[in-house]
């Protein structure tokens, strides 16, 4: 069987990879091009965990074939801060202790981007309802969502 | 002793809400997990799982899948050496069946390939043939005299007559006179409960990447709570010396009890031993349902004598819990945890620990006290509504205090209970108005805590910057409340110093990330490491001076004459006795090693306000706090989180969360679409009230907070369910079918 | 650390009390006396007293002195007054 080759771009630069026909995006990006930042939970969109924006677009990337990404902009946590300068969304779940293991960090910064760049000003029960395709077992979401309301405070000052 | 340890002062550094010095790698994604680490030459391992829940293993053929190109290795329970019983033995037994798979999702063989394509082919080519056997899923059909046997051997000497070989131990506490305090009762009451197995539902799935060596060492990197431990039973299952083997812990994505044991470690130690090359293994999210540790399911019956005005009398409780196929002590935990929080003159609990063919349970958060505290108080609640009295009167009158005797034995020293309960009577939420279809529940919780082994090692770096080498994964910010606590010591500022988790190579043994002990017990470790170094940095600058040791005191950072008499010297800045510490002596460090004892019981309690939909069932949980006793808070966020999430999960429990097994005894819901923990939809903000009475047993006054959150909201949300609804819930999960079936009366 | 109290010549009876499933391996009595001056002489003691407690001792036992628990230490001092309770060796989440 032989590999896909799949040209992309990641966070804004080009990339490109070998895929086998069944390979998902998330485990491209992680094992063929080790940006393991974003993580896989569940393998069955049901998590979060492993959030990336295609095209804009918030997506599981355990549920979007690697080779869908042809042409495509991906962008994954790794793409979050600007070199050394944190997002304000990250420097907020820091600052809020809005993680505790974070293994479902990456998953929420990504997703909680997406919310705000589509309404820069939500209610405590848009952020819960935008953020309930993602699972954190460590802090009971409160101190997630005060950072995410937070950060979208700071970015509306800004 | 360990009960003279604490001295109260004025803290600086503890007790602030500083930036945890992992954060920055959790929100940028370059912190390495489990699954994250690649290595040359590296194979995938894969396992095949049983699709039965009891059948004998007649014969596995792997011919077909060693022949498959891209193949390096198949491990089944052969290639395991024969080990003395005990729990490495049950834990080999476990992550590689052996004569029989005992439960569905048993593992009965594994590959290491090229790549995961080729892995999963070779799966499919591996033949088992199964001898299917009757299986039992159920507690008390396990425990029927003419129950299929799990496994033999196990039965304990105490166990009572009249059960089958299922039923491997009991536990009896208790004291006094039942009878006599029954007759005292104006009302006594028996109830029933079942809770099911639920999972500690950690979002990072087990992975481990091993590699063997061909001179007979081996290098582990694993996600788990505790890699000393890891080390102890990889050791001991592939019978090799600990000290060949080298356990790297990775970041931790969740454990709360599930990572304290091995599912895979062995298997991909064994894998990457006959392949030659290392082999990384990852389970499924599916594996992690059906093949790691998910907690008991329990069945309870609870008898209780009240007073009208709200006194117990007396009080009973028969615990049957089933851990899946290998033994647990998870029901003594119970019974010793059920009446904790009570002082009752006549007190009585009886446990009985199942065998069935499901997986082998591990720890989850304080193991067997949530299910065994959430029937009790669901009694205690009963009584309550049955003589028209306020529930947290009630346990005020009947709460345990200095001086009570517990009923797991042990008279209380000074515990936290009555200032928990006054704390959460005086919080406006207890008077807050309730709507329509809404009602408040109340519950206490308990958990003992723990101490054990422990190793710090402290160094005083060149520049005067501080390493903290510790060696227990950091699961939820105990490495900022570490490196607090030796600023805090030392006197520097926070920032220059910097707590590191490392390798079983590098340090003493630690034991696991368990039983609230790290922030505790390695607390404990590291001020009196840093202690040591300042002995040192006394000396050398008694040295510097030309003065007795004695004569030189620590404050502030500094090394300083102890008073006029000493002489007059200029203060020597840590970085100044640092930056001189080659020519004065070498290198300066402090370290301890103890097995930390002292650890002080923790009490907690839950008020929780829901609203039930009567049409639906569904619950919404609209208000819910939290009071707890953590000693002192070093990092008062992080304890909040410990807070917050442990009333999460306990409020997942409640309402939504259980293994489902079908009639062939396969669980029918391993993957969250199906076993629906709590989304942030789900919830409302949980405020966490930290009390802070100091544990005598740590310098700083710090005791666990970790497990205690946990236990209290199972009756916290069924006794406010109970009193939305009109009808007592005795059963959990709380599903929306179950509550509208207790509305219609059924 | 407090100072270690005086070993007098003949060592000090402590009472030792049971969980109620222990009891059957005693003869039924709740609380047994044992000469011991630390935690591993308790538990050496009872080993010996009452040899039907042997496999408990050996699944792991920890002791409540004076209502704290400690998990396995030995050598912890244990006062001819203190409160022993024995406990099942314990571990958490």
């Amino acid at each position: 069987m032989s590999k896909i080759h799949v040209k992309t771009r990641i966070n804004g630069e080009a990339a490109e990879f070998l895929c086998e026909p069944d390979e998902t995006l998330l485990e491209a990006l992680r094992d063929r091009l080790h940006l393991t930042g974003t993580k896989e939970g569940c393998g069955s969109g049901d998590c979060g965990a492993c959030s990336v924006t295609v095209n804009g677009r918030l997506v599981a990337s355990c549920l979007m074939l690697a080779a869908e990404a042809e042409g495509a902009e991906i962008g994954t946590i790794e793409g979050l801060a600007k070199g050394a300068e944190l997002d304000v969304l990250q420097r907020k779940f820091v600052e809020h202790a809005a993680l505790q293991c974070g293994i479902c960090t990456p998953g929420f910064l990504v997703a909680s981007k997406a919310l705000l760049e589509k309404n820069p000003d939500p209610t405590e029960e848009e952020v819960r309802y935008w953020l309930a395709g993602n699972l954190c077992r460590c802090t009971g979401y409160d101190k997630i969502i005060r950072a995410v309301l937070d950060a979208a405070a700071e970015m509306r000052r800004a | 002793m360990a009960l003279d340890e604490y001295e109260k002062r004025d803290f600086k550094v503890v007790g602030k809400r500083m930036p945890r010095p992992d954060a920055i790698d959790k929100v940028t994604g370059r912190a390495l997990y489990g699954a994250d680490m690649h290595v040359p030459g590296m194979l995938v391992g894969k396992i095949l799982r049983s699709p039965h829940a009891h059948a004998r293993i007649k014969a596995i053929d792997t011919s077909a899948a060693e022949a498959l190109e891209g193949v390096r290795a198949v491990v089944t329970g052969a290639d395991f050496p024969d080990i003395a019983p005990g729990e490495a033995r049950n834990v080999r037994d476990n992550t590689m069946a052996r004569d029989k798979a005992l439960y569905d999702g048993h593992a009965v063989a594994a590959v290491a390939a090229t790549s995961a394509a080729i892995a999963r082919k070779a799966l499919k080519l591996i033949r088992v043939e199964y001898e299917i056997l009757p299986h039992v899923t159920e507690i008390s059909d396990a425990m029927k005299p003419d129950a299929p046997v799990v496994q033999e051997g196990f039965v304990q000497e105490n166990v009572p007559e009249g059960f089958s070989e299922n039923v491997i131990s009991y536990h009896q506490y208790g004291h006094g006179d039942l009878d006599a305090g029954f007759a005292q009762a104006d009302k006594v009451i028996t109830r029933r409960f079942r809770t099911a197995a639920t999972h500690q539902g950690y979002i990072e799935p087990h992975a481990a990447l091993a590699s063997f060596g061909a001179d007979g060492t081996a290098d582990l990197w694993v996600c788990t709570q505790g890699h000393y431990f890891v080390r102890q039973l990889c050791a001991e299952i592939l019978q090799m010396d600990q000290a060949q083997l080298r356990v790297t812990a990775s970041e931790i994505g969740g454990g709360f009890g599930g990572k304290t044991t091995c599912f895979i470690e062995p298997v991909a130690l064994m894998l990457s031993k006959k392949a030659g090359a290392p082999v990384k293994l990852v389970m499924t999210r599916q594996e992690v349902f059906r093949a790691s540790g998910p907690t008991v399911s329990s069945e309870i019956e609870v008898r209780m004598g009240m007073t009208k005005d709200g006194r117990i009398t007396a009080a009973e409780a028969e615990l049957h819990y089933q851990g899946g196929a290998f033994p647990n002590i998870t029901v003594q935990f119970g019974a010793m945890a059920a009446f904790a929080c009570y002082d009752l003159q006549a007190v009585q609990t009886r446990g009985y620990n199942v065998l069935t063919n499901r997986p082998k349970q591990a720890a989850y958060r304080a193991p067997g006290a949530p299910m065994a505290i959430y029937a009790v108080e669901s009694v205690v609640d009963e009584l309550c509504q049955e003589f028209d009295l306020d529930p947290l009167e009630v346990r005020l009158k009947n709460a345990a205090r200095k001086g009570t005797r517990a009923s797991y034995g042990p008279t209380y020293p000074d515990i936290g209970l009555v200032a928990t309960l006054e704390a959460a009577q005086a919080h406006p939420h207890y008077s807050a108005p309730l709507g329509p279809n809404q009602a408040r529940g109340v519950a206490c919780g308990f958990w003992f805590n723990f101490g054990g082994d422990t190793s710090v090692s402290l160094s005083v770096d060149f520049d005067g910057s501080i390493t903290v080498t510790e060696g227990n994964p950091d699961i939820g910010g105990s490495r900022v409340s570490i490196a607090m606590m030796a600023a805090e010591e030392l006197g520097v500022p926070y920032e220059s110093v910097r707590a590191v988790v490392t390798d079983t190579g590098s340090l003493g043994h630690n034991e696991v990330t368990d039983g609230s002990r790290v922030t505790f017990a390695v607390g404990l470790a590291t001020i009196k490491a840093a202690r040591a170094a300042k002995r040192e940095m006394c000396r050398r600058a008694a040295k510097i001076w030309g003065i007795d040791e004695d004569a030189v005191v620590w404050e502030d950072g500094c090394a300083k004459p102890a008073g006029p008499n000493a002489g007059k010297f200029e203060p020597l800045s840590i970085k100044e006795i640092a930056a001189k510490s080659s020519r004065t002596g070498g290198p300066i460090s402090g370290h301890h090693e103890v097995n930390a004892e002292g650890a002080g019981v923790s009490f907690g309690v839950h008020i929780a306000d829901v609203e039930v939909d009567p049409e639906t069932g569904h619950t919404k949980v609209v208000r819910y706090t939290v009071f707890q006793d953590a000693g002192k808070a070093v990092h008062p966020a992080y304890v909040e989180g410990q807070m917050q999430g442990g009333a999460a999960q306990g409020i997942g429990w409640a309402l939504n969360e259980e293994y489902i097994y079908d009639e062939q005894g396969r669980l029918v819901n391993p993957g969250f679409l199906d076993y629906r923990i709590p989304v942030a939809s789900d919830l409302p903000y949980i405020d966490a009230v930290i009390l802070e009475i100091p544990n005598p047993g740590h310098p700083y006054g710090v005791r666990g907070v970790g497990e205690t959150g946990i236990v209290p909201p199972l009756a916290t949300l069924s006794n406010a369910v109970s009193r939305a609804i009109g009808r007592r819930m005795y059963e959990l999960p709380m599903s929306p079918p179950r509550i509208l079936k207790a509305i219609k009366g059924g | 650390m407090a100072s270690a109290p005086v070993t007098p010549p003949d060592k000090p009876r402590i009472k030792v009390r049971l969980w109620g499933s222990l009891r059957a391996a005693t003869g039924g009595k709740e609380e047994v006396e044992v000469e011991a001056t630390n935690f591993k002489q308790v538990i050496d003691a009872l080993a010996r007293d009452y040899p039907a407690l042997r496999p408990q001792i050996e699944r792991g036992v920890s002791l409540a002195i004076d209502g704290v628990i400690y998990k396995e230490s030995w050598f912890t001092p244990i006062n001819p007054d203190s409160e022993v309770v024995l406990m099942p060796l314990m571990v958490g989440g």
